[in-house]
């Protein structure tokens, strides 16, 4: 039998799923967790992937199946959809604040965006000391969403979560 | 012919092209002139690789066959890649690697933009996801012309050296197969050769801040949508393909 209970239930599973790459936050902070609603008895959990070429989209897949395995919900399937492309806006308000608290800086809104990665300075504050003395490594960091970046004030190296 | 399988061709050839260049900047890993730049081609690489693997998804639905992108990826020959010519082209050295790049990122650009808006709904939800990532691309290897042409004597005359050299394959990006041309009309596809006249415009805007000049015109090259490709292409399958030819159906 069908409950919304069991929706709710789901969503509070997937706000302990960690990303791999970025594991102080949830896959649910991250925004890629697009529905979940149900299919006659069946439980589909619609996901999108960040970058195309994401190598963690895998292994967020294999750990949202083994979460909600966990809680004894089996009648369930991951759906992947593209449309709308994921983008930065949708992290939640949480996620921002876990980021910065993590030691990446994130993303400010786009237009910031465009001119902190035309290596325009004190655009991105440093997640570290909070200084706008800020600079631009190199717009591709250690993975596909970041940006490198060094804080002038602190010269601690941050990454930066790219607006996408 | 048919328009699924005129529509199967195209979204290989736009899979085809993802899955060479990904695979050429790829065998930069390790190898780039600087650390940050060597981690800026594999995450372009992968970008593209990314891309190329929502191509042949889509492409081994519509094959009908139950195919799935391994099976477009490693288990075709050389004469059924699609891919243009400047995608499988060598990495050369550094300056050749971003002339291949510059050309072909501006070009892709302004071909996803197009492709945003197909009637194809497929086609466009990876079109409007990937032109947030080869926006990046763009700018990155734009911004290497302009500092290498406009750079030292030897930078400079190296990336005037590779733009001549790339030249001649530019022009295969705004052919049109017949298949394509139908696929234009319904809709599905955009028009590439309206597209020549914008790319030119940004390419010189670019080559002239970078204080290069434009390569002169001479004969081009085609024939990847056709499946007539350089050598070069063989030798990327063979690297490629060995492991799943050697151990079919390998699983990790
Ligand atoms: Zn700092």
């Amino acid at each position: 039998m069908v409950v919304h209970q069991d929706i709710r239930d789901v969503w509070d599973i997937l706000k302990t799923v960690e990303d791999p790459e970025i594991p102080v936050i949830s896959v649910f902070d991250l925004g890629i967790v697009r529905d979940v609603r149900m299919d006659s008895d069946l439980c589909i959990v619609e996901i999108t992937p960040t970058y195309s070429g994401c190598p963690a989209t895998k292994v967020i897949e294999d750990s949202i199946r083994q979460a909600l395995i966990s809680a004894g919900i089996e009648d369930f399937r991951i759906e992947t959809t593209l449309s709308p492309p994921w983008s930065t806006a949708m992290l939640s308000n949480d996620g921002r604040e876990k980021l910065r608290e993590y030691g990446i800086a994130p993303p400010e809104d786009e237009e910031t965006d465009k001119l902190a990665l035309m290596g325009e300075d004190r655009q991105v504050s440093c997640p570290q000391c909070g200084s706008k003395d800020t600079k631009m490594v190199s717009q591709f960091g250690s993975t596909p969403c970041k940006a490198h970046f060094q804080c002038k004030e602190c010269l601690e190296p941050f990454d930066y979560f790219k607006c996408l | 012919m048919e328009n699924k399988e005129a529509l199967y061709n195209a979204v290989l050839h736009l899979g085809d092209n993802g899955s060479i260049l990904g695979h050429r900047l790829g065998e930069l890993c390790g190898h780039g002139p600087v650390l940050e730049q060597d981690i800026a081609m594999t995450n372009i690489a992968l970008d593209l690789i990314g891309q190329a693997r929502l191509y042949l998804q889509y492409a081994g639905k519509l094959s009908g066959k139950d195919l799935t992108e391994d099976d477009l990826a490693y288990k075709r020959d050389v004469m059924d890649y699609k891919n243009f010519l400047i995608t499988e082209l060598q990495n050369g050295d550094f300056a050749d690697t971003i002339a291949r790049q510059f050309t072909y990122d501006t070009f892709h650009l302004l071909f996803l933009r197009g492709l945003s808006d197909s009637k194809d709904e497929t086609l466009a939800a990876i079109a409007k996801k990937s032109i947030k990532e080869v926006t990046y691309h763009q700018r990155w290897s734009c911004e290497w012309v302009i500092r290498l042409g406009d750079g030292t004597d030897e930078s400079h005359e190296k990336m005037q050296r590779a733009l001549n050299d790339i030249w001649m394959w530019t022009d295969e990006l705004f052919t049109q197969s017949e298949d394509e041309g139908s696929l234009v009309e319904s809709g599905m596809l955009p028009d590439t050769s309206l597209l020549k006249d914008q790319w030119l415009n940004e390419i010189k805007r670019i080559v002239e801040e970078a204080a290069l000049d434009m390569p002169e015109d001479q004969p081009m090259q085609e024939g990847g949508k056709t499946g007539y490709h350089t050598e070069y292409l063989g030798f990327i399958l063979a690297e490629m393909q060995y492991l799943p030819r050697a151990y079919p159906d390998a699983t990790w």
